[in-house]
């Protein structure tokens, strides 16, 4: 009798804690979620945009086909997609849309908006800008056999694709309103995302509130969000300190972490991930002795990013070392193996003899030039730094210069530079995406260093349609190793992201790119 | 006065002129473009031929000359033109901000006028004594102390000591006079400390040179009660100069708190203006120099008009 009571009372007190941790953890309806944005958006049309500050801003309007699943990351999972299927032969794209999906305003959502959307991002109409307009290059057309499915069929083998659907940039637009004016999105807020848009005050904020005819039952959680722009580091963290802003999506610096752990303490959650951001020391080959690759790998080799990662972790974003892929996503090259291309061995000592070596071979022992980095505290500043003190190791003399953001463009993009210190910024971890920046000039846009290597452009389009993982692979590997015996432009180091909110905020999920997860369409109030 | 005041507001017309030109020339000598700051800023990879089409689009590849004469052409009919970055009517972009930028001012006049005259006219009368040498003490703190690193001090400080900030977006006083005022004094505090200082001191040295005047002199001899001296003989010439002081500052308040404003969050011209500069976009950067450049043509001639107030022997013809 009484081991039957002692096991009944354990039973019920398991229950009971059972229970009690499910409340706690159960999603709670209610509340209005207040966080940073570091800038703010020039318009609201996502196609054309290549900044977070459109995404942090509109991304909880809108829905998109595909998105990431961000607790399976790099999984694919579907927004307005309730389903999908691939033929085998990966040139036609079948997806079937939940049903009874509406705009904001009411009227349907249906395949013939998915089929104007697509079109204009893969198209752009005349005076309509589609930034990512060549990712979609391979869409031979776009058909819609009834107002709940689309289909995709594909001129080319794209291995990436079902990823490229997934871009938080395809936001799904009304043919309706594009009809009307192709432009509209820009000004004109009408998707059928978790939240409807309620304001936005120039300059001060965005607001929106719950979509009560969101297609996801129960979702979303809030009442609704307001997005403050807080352009300046300082004034955002006295805000989440003072508890009048709950997060802050993009990013901080490490000195930024640590003085929100010493005011907030345990009122406060830190994420951390590593970031699909790097950046790059960009040699122009169209200057003397620049077109020389031996003073390219010259100057490759004076750089320690393994002892260099450590001091910068500490005061910057910079952290991971890594090749053309993010180190730690499914196609970046082991360290085991990078630690054998030029520029990542961790015997400097040997790396900058040989560098030195190089530099009198090629008759430039005491080379001096300008460097030209981006006039931005994090992390350009510190990278800049890093990198004329490296080079002085070997008897460099590199001269910082930094420039706001538009003579840095300009000089970038007209070629009036010696090196610089560039970068790349993904929204997902694809090598098609990744890759680019280093194919030849006159074939990507992307390409700052003006060089030419038809090596490369061969090698990026054979892992662009290379369906076997392995071999798309060892594809990229062969692409990272031609580019590092080239050293026209090469990754110095990887970011690694920080994000801090506030501990009533449930529901964000941490990814390696501030553009992924802003949907808020899952978050919710702990309060 | 009428007829002087119609010559000066028809002699802002050529050195609005002046303005323009050495603006719109002297802004495209500055590399950088604002349609590359658009669509790469953040590492798009839009090809060319886009960037061709918005820089067509917003009339960049038009002659320079053509460029100016449109925008000039909008000028004469008060229309800025549209900012390149985000398309709306520059007018509605200012506007959006001016009422900020000049209830700030307009709140830091008020702490001039309340607090530095009285100051200034106090340590003058008390030269020498503690009262002097205390108001001095504080009018130097005023001019040393940089007013966005007070602002940045005064938002530490409540935060450690009251656990409170002010609001952080905007709310118009007719809207919610609690919220506008909670969230401008800060600032007006911030800004007006030094602008205080700068009166202060003004008002005490011209007070200090009137009273040593004759005709103060003659006032006492004649047995005048010594509070209506200062007040009607003293002070209506001693503030002469601080006028001139207080309309400069006024003036400058509107579009020069640039860090201030970034300190307390503030949507205000300043944030416009850093942010336009470091996004080329000129058509805004041109379009607050002009509205600033009038502004401080009207607040000369205010002051000028409030002189031949005060001082009847100035009569302007």
């Amino acid at each position: 009798m009484k081991r039957r009571m002692t096991a009944l009372i354990s039973l019920v007190t398991v229950l009971a804690l059972g229970i009690g941790l499910a409340q706690a953890q159960a999603p709670k309806r209610g509340g209005t979620l207040t966080f940073a944005i570091s800038a703010e958006t020039p318009h609201y049309d996502c196609h054309g945009s290549d900044t977070y500050a459109t995404l942090h801003f509109s991304a909880p309007f809108y829905s998109t086909l595909l998105k990431f699943n961000l607790d399976k990351y790099p999984e694919v999972t579907g927004d307005l997609a309730q389903s999908w299927t691939v033929a085998p032969d990966l040139l036609t794209y079948t997806f079937k849309l939940f049903p009874n999906v509406t705009f904001s305003d009411g009227s349907p959502l249906t395949s013939a908006d998915v089929k104007a959307t697509y079109d204009r991002l893969r198209i752009a109409p005349q005076g309509v800008v589609s930034t990512r307009k060549a990712t979609f290059e391979d869409i031979d057309s776009i058909e819609t056999p009834d107002p709940q499915t689309v289909v995709f069929k594909m001129k080319a083998v794209n291995a990436a694709m079902l990823e490229h659907f997934a871009s938080p940039w395809n936001c799904i637009y009304s043919a309706k309103l594009l009809t009307e004016d192709p432009n509209a999105p820009k000004t004109k807020i009408l998707g059928s995302g978790p939240f409807v848009f309620v304001e936005h005050v120039k300059g001060s904020h965005v607001a929106g509130k719950r979509n009560e005819k969101y297609f996801r039952p129960g979702l979303p959680y809030l009442d609704g969000f307001k997005g403050v722009f807080m352009l300046q580091a300082a004034a955002m963290l006295n805000a989440m300190e003072g508890g009048q802003v709950m997060g802050e999506f993009r990013g901080v610096a490490p000195a930024e972490r640590d003085r929100l752990v010493k005011a907030m303490g345990d009122k406060l959650r830190i994420e951390e991930s590593a970031w699909t951001l790097n950046l790059v020391l960009v040699f122009n080959t169209e200057k003397k002795p620049f077109d020389d690759v031996r003073v390219r790998r010259a100057l490759n080799l004076a750089i320690d990013r393994w002892g260099g990662s450590q001091g910068l972790a500490r005061i910057s974003t910079l952290r991971a070392v890594g090749g053309v892929i993010r180190p730690g996503s499914p196609y970046a090259t082991p360290e085991a193996e990078l630690v054998k291309l030029p520029g990542f061995s961790k015997d400097i000592a040997a790396s900058r003899a040989e560098a030195k070596r190089l530099l009198a071979e090629a008759g430039v022992p005491n080379l001096s030039f300008v460097l030209h980095n981006r006039n931005l505290a994090q992390p350009y500043t510190p990278a800049g730094i890093f990198v004329v003190d490296q080079l002085r190791q070997i008897g460099v003399t590199a001269e910082h210069k930094q420039f706001d953001t538009a003579p840095y463009l300009a000089g970038m993009n007209n070629g009036n530079f010696d090196v610089a210190i560039s970068f790349s910024n993904l929204f997902m971890d694809e090598p098609s995406l990744g890759l680019a920046k280093y194919v030849s000039f006159d074939k990507s846009s992307e390409n700052q260093s003006r060089s030419i290597d038809r090596e490369l452009d061969s090698l990026y389009t054979q892992q662009v349609r290379e369906l076997d993982r392995d071999k798309r692979i060892a594809t990229i590997k062969t692409f990272e190793k031609r580019l590092f015996e080239q050293g026209y432009q090469v990754p110095l180091l990887w970011w690694h992201r920080i994000v801090p909110t506030n501990k009533v905020v449930m529901g964000w999920k941490m990814s390696p790119s501030h553009n992924l997860g802003q949907d808020l369409g899952e978050v919710w109030l702990n309060q | 006065m009428l007829r002087y005041t119609v010559h000066r507001l028809l002699l802002m017309i050529p050195t609005l002129i002046g303005v323009a030109i050495l603006v719109f020339f002297m802004l495209r000598i500055v590399p950088g473009d604002v349609v590359e700051v658009k669509l790469r800023g953040d590492g798009g990879s839009v090809s060319q031929a886009t960037i061709e089409m918005e820089r067509k689009r917003l009339g960049l590849d038009k002659p320079l000359v053509a460029q100016f004469g449109d925008w000039m052409v909008g000028l004469a009919t008060l229309d800025l033109g549209k900012s390149m970055w985000t398309d709306r009517p520059v007018i509605e972009e200012i506007g959006l901000r001016l009422e900020l930028s000049l209830q700030v001012a307009v709140m830091a006049t008020i702490v001039v006028v309340l607090f530095a005259i009285p100051m200034g006219t106090i340590a003058a009368l008390r030269r020498d004594t503690w009262i002097d040498y205390l108001v001095r003490i504080v009018t130097i703190g005023g001019l040393s102390v940089p007013s966005f690193w007070l602002g940045m001090l005064l938002m530490v400080g409540l935060l450690a000591v009251f656990k409170w900030l002010p609001p952080i977006t905007f709310t118009p006083f007719y809207v919610d006079p609690v919220a506008n005022l909670a969230q401008l004094i800060w600032p007006a505090i911030a800004v007006g400390y030094r602008y205080a200082a700068v009166v202060a001191r003004m008002v005490r040295s011209s007070l200090l040179e009137v009273l040593q005047e004759d005709y103060i002199r003659t006032a006492r001899a004649k047995g005048v009660y010594e509070e209506l001296v200062i007040s009607r003989h003293a002070l209506r010439n001693a503030l002469l100069p601080a006028i001139t002081v207080i309309g400069l500052e006024f003036a400058f308040l509107i579009g020069g708190l640039v860090v201030t404003e970034q300190v307390f969050n503030l949507n205000g011209i300043g944030k416009l203006f850093v942010q336009s500069v470091s996004r080329n976009d000129f058509m805004v950067i041109q379009g607050l120099v002009m509205v600033l450049a009038v502004f401080y043509m009207l607040v000369n001639l205010a002051v000028d008009i409030l002189y031949a107030v005060f001082d009847p022997r100035i009569r302007y013809r």
